[in-house]
């Protein structure tokens, strides 16, 4: 693929001696869509600032296309930010806030103007360029953001959970046009959330940080299918992780139950951590599975029917197309493929940097 | 809440203000425009700032005053920008500029410039002692517009401070964010931003400045009349407040003129607040 | 680190330029002489005779009293203004407000000849029924309540505009009277207003002169004009003693106040 555009190598940055971020590695490929993703405080931001130059780290550096740019100025930095809260300048109209990186630049007036009639259509904004930012929605206001962004032709664009103001239809809707504007522009994006959704559909690479720690890399589907750790799979969609033992290749205990799987190499009578996703949690006559259990919840979903089963003192999170009423006794089915092992952390920077390298 | 009962209690506040601040107003209007024989209607009292005493006074005061506001906009500015600067500034330290000094009265305050500046006082000796000419400027102009500075200077710190703290940092990061340096930032960003603060501390030092007559007394060793001296006479001394109310009328065109332009800028009274 | 130290050091200047009057003023409180001219020795000769001087120690009575009560009264009609302001509709309450903040934008001198006039055509109507306006306390204390209205109004508003409507509803909601639910729910939202307001009014009674000039008789002084009288005579030295004492205790007062935690004022 194609090749690293930023490279963070042993940052590390604490406020007021709490530590943020320790001693991070990371590169963002050119033309990647690549999302920060964890809770708040997980250091997430402070990374996508100290990309942008609005953060200095205590110690390590960021290097952009081959250039150390750790001390550079944000404004000498050739990447452009879209912020939590927009940040539209307030007393200037639409056009004005597109054209200020632009008039910064002392870029001809027929240029700049070319530029805010691109840049208003492709965020589908026509037309709005005499408008104040107060008497735009949030979602327009957040497409005016990008659009004084892009109009810089930066290499990277650095989004800061750009959504998080916007309600759930307009957030799915921004979705679809972050994408599609991802593709017309050809450029990296490095993005920031902590909605788990936003960066499995958007994402061509997630990292998963907690605590200053990155947890893991990968595609959505990896980290999704493969999580490395309880706490990607707990972050990550709904799970039922429960305490392991396993006892040897392809043949670990559950509560008491042995259940064979596919995966090997942990050694024998090793204690694990068990994932197991709630649509992979299959039901059926009661003896019919390795667990007996009985229904104790049943939402439904719409797409599915969310129930709660508990078998052998543990309450399984199940999702299923089929219905079965509260009360009725099941039996617990998972296809040995479904079942994720994974090494119990020993510490926290264990946790953290067993999953550090990409 | 319910509304006619609230209404009820703004009534002491209506009745107040009709009684104490609207009428006593047009009082101004009737006494300015009538003869004080024959109570007839007539301009002469307003002309009367078209006398060479009256007229010099006007212009004198317009003109210290002005000099006063941009001395206060130059020293506040900075200080706002660093107070706005600062993560933490305790409520404490605007309580320190703007409202402990009032605790020490006014006018010895003022009356304490008198001792320092004089020939043999703090500054000179101060002065004397790094080898610097002497500052002689008690009883002159320069004086009074000391005073001016000195006793509103926290009239023009307080807006601006206050519409500086209000600006969202992420905006300013933004501006550097698409290339600008640190004058282009304050030039486009920050300046525009505060212009609602400077507006209203320009009134708030203007106004009081160009219609004092306690500070010219006290530091214009009672030789220079400013336009508040003349009318102050007028009501105190001379005993004639058809002349007094006309010239205040003539003071009220730039009370009214600053405030129309103050109202314009700073819709919600915000600047001013503390 | 330099851009620091420059903005440190022109903080303290401008520090400087606030506060050395009203040192000097301490300074000249201890000072022998009785000229402000000279320094000849320390003493606390004035700290004792002032207390010994009954027109200094009346003007202080005068000062305080109205000072006190100006703050009083135009907090109570300054905050219930506010609640009916708050429930007007928009253009009227912008016409009230215009009307209510003129003592505060117009010139002192201007609202102290106005208030002055008013006070003496009232007195020209009542001469008729056999009564008479005296310009003293009362013409004092009314100029007073009517320059501070505005403070406290701009105080208590902001507060009011913050406070959430649905707990007031809610305490209807739950069978409270609506004068308990004011004093219950509201009342504590707006207080840290209410307060800075008063003190507000408070200290711009204390530091008039130029309202107070214009509406008193002879023979009523505060402090500011017994000081404008002496200024022409030379200030009486007993009178820096009253005013750093009164300087200090409030100073004492503040200091003390915000020690105490859960006293934070926020603005």
């Amino acid at each position: 693929m194609s090749h690293k555009l930023i490279d963070l190598t042993h940052i590390s940055k604490s406020f007021d001696g709490q530590m943020v971020l320790d001693d991070m590695n990371l590169y963002i490929r050119e033309n990647e869509f690549l999302t920060l993703l964890g809770p708040s405080g997980c250091g997430k931001t402070t990374t996508l600032r100290i990309i942008g130059g609005f953060e200095h780290p205590d110690s390590g550096q960021v290097i952009f296309d081959g250039k150390d740019i750790t001390n550079l100025a944000p404004n000498k930095r050739q990447l452009n930010t879209v912020f939590q809260r927009y940040a539209l300048f307030p007393h200037m109209n639409i056009a004005e806030n597109i054209a200020f990186g632009l008039k910064i630049k002392k870029k001809s007036k027929a240029y700049i103007q070319d530029k805010i009639k691109y840049a208003l259509k492709l965020v589908n904004l026509e037309g709005f360029e005499n408008r104040m930012p107060d008497s735009l929605s949030g979602g327009q206001q957040q497409r005016i953001a990008i659009a004084r962004a892009i109009v810089n032709e930066p290499k990277v664009l650095l989004l800061d959970e750009p959504l998080g103001a916007l309600d759930l239809k307009l957030r799915q809707d921004m979705q679809y046009e972050l994408i599609r504007l991802k593709n017309e522009l050809g450029i990296t994006f490095v993005y920031v959330t902590h909605d788990q959704e936003e960066a499995l559909t958007m994402s061509d690479t997630i990292v998963v940080m907690n605590q200053g720690y990155i947890q893991q890399i990968g595609t959505p589907e990896d980290i999704y299918n493969e999580p490395k750790n309880a706490f990607v799979a707990d972050f990550i969609g709904d799970s039922n992780i429960l305490d392991g033992l396993m006892i040897k290749d392809r043949l670990v205990n559950i509560l008491g139950t042995d259940f064979p799987c596919v995966d090997t190499g942990f050694g024998q009578n090793r204690p694990v951590d068990v994932v197991i996703r709630p649509e992979d949690v299959e039901l059926a006559q009661p003896g019919g599975g390795l667990l007996d259990g009985v229904v104790t919840h049943l939402i439904f979903k719409g797409v599915h029917y969310e129930m709660e089963v508990t078998a052998s003192g543990f309450e399984w999170l199940v999702h299923s197309t089929g219905m079965y009423p509260v009360g009725t006794p099941v039996g617990i089915r998972v296809d040995p493929f479904n079942i994720q092992i994974m090494e119990k952390p020993q510490s926290k920077d264990e946790e953290a940097a067993a999953s550090d390298e990409q | 809440m319910n509304n006619k009962r609230n209404r009820l209690l703004g009534g002491p506040f209506k009745v107040w203000t009709i009684a104490f601040t609207v009428s006593p107003l047009f009082l101004i209007f009737y006494y300015g425009f009538t003869s004080r024989e024959t109570g007839a209607f007539t301009l002469e009292n307003i002309l009367a700032i078209t006398s060479p005493v009256y007229g010099k006074a006007l212009l004198l005061a317009l003109g210290l005053s002005l000099v006063s506001t941009v001395v206060c906009l130059v020293l506040a500015y900075p200080l706002a920008m660093i107070l706005a600067g600062r993560k933490s500034v305790s409520s404490g330290l605007i309580v320190m500029i703007f409202i402990i000094p009032m605790w020490m009265n006014f006018l010895l305050r003022t009356l304490a410039w008198q001792t320092l500046l004089e020939k043999t006082g703090v500054i000179n000796s101060v002065l004397s002692f790094f080898n610097l000419p002497s500052l002689n400027i008690i009883n002159t102009p320069w004086a009074i517009v000391l005073g001016m500075v000195y006793n509103f200077l926290p009239f023009m710190l307080l807006p601006i401070y206050n519409t500086l703290s209000k600006i969202d940092p992420a905006i300013i990061n933004a501006a550097k964010d698409l290339g600008a340096g640190s004058v282009q930032t304050f030039a486009r960003i920050i300046f525009p931003l505060s212009l609602p603060g400077v507006i209203s501390g320009i009134t708030m030092v203007f106004v009081p400045a160009l219609t004092t007559f306690v500070i010219s007394d006290l530091l214009g060793g009672s030789k220079i009349l400013l336009i508040g001296n003349v009318i102050e006479q007028q009501f105190k001394q001379v005993n004639n407040w058809n002349v007094g109310s006309g010239l205040s009328l003539v003071l009220m065109v730039f009370i009214l003129i600053s405030m129309a332009v103050m109202n314009r800028y700073d819709k919600d009274g915000e600047g001013i607040a503390l | 680190m330099i851009k620091k130290t420059a903005s440190r050091v022109y903080v303290a200047l401008i520090f400087i330029l606030l506060y050395a009057p009203i040192v000097t003023l301490i300074v000249l409180s201890f000072n022998a002489s009785r000229s402000r001219a000279k320094w000849r020795g320390f003493t606390l000769e004035w700290y004792f005779s002032l207390f010994e001087n009954r027109q200094i120690m009346e003007a202080l009575y005068n000062t305080l009293l109205v000072a006190f009560l100006s703050a009083l009264l135009a907090t109570v009609i300054g905050t219930a203004a506010c609640i009916a302001l708050n429930s007007m509709k928009k253009r009227r309450r912008a016409f009230w407000m215009g009307l209510a903040n003129i003592p505060m934008l117009n010139a002192d001198i201007v609202t102290g000849i106005s208030l002055m006039l008013i006070f003496i055509a009232l007195g020209q109507f009542l001469s008729r029924f056999g009564m008479g306006v005296t310009f003293g306390f009362w013409t004092v204390l009314i100029g007073h309540i009517t320059f501070n209205i505005p403070y406290v109004i701009m105080s208590v508003m902001p507060k009011l505009k913050q406070t959430n409507i649905s707990t007031y509803e809610a305490a209807l909601d739950l069978g409270a009277s609506p004068v308990t639910a004011f004093f219950k729910t509201v009342f504590p939202d707006i207080l840290p207003g209410v307060l800075s307001g008063a003190l507000m009014a408070f200290t711009m009674s204390l530091d008039d002169f130029v309202i107070t000039h214009f509406v008193k008789g002879p023979g009523f002084d505060t402090l500011s004009t017994k000081i404008y009288t002496e200024v022409k005579k030379g200030i009486k030295p007993e009178m820096y003693a009253l005013s750093t004492l009164l300087f200090v205790t409030v100073l004492l007062l503040l200091v003390l106040s915000n020690r105490r935690p859960g006293t934070k004022r926020t603005r």
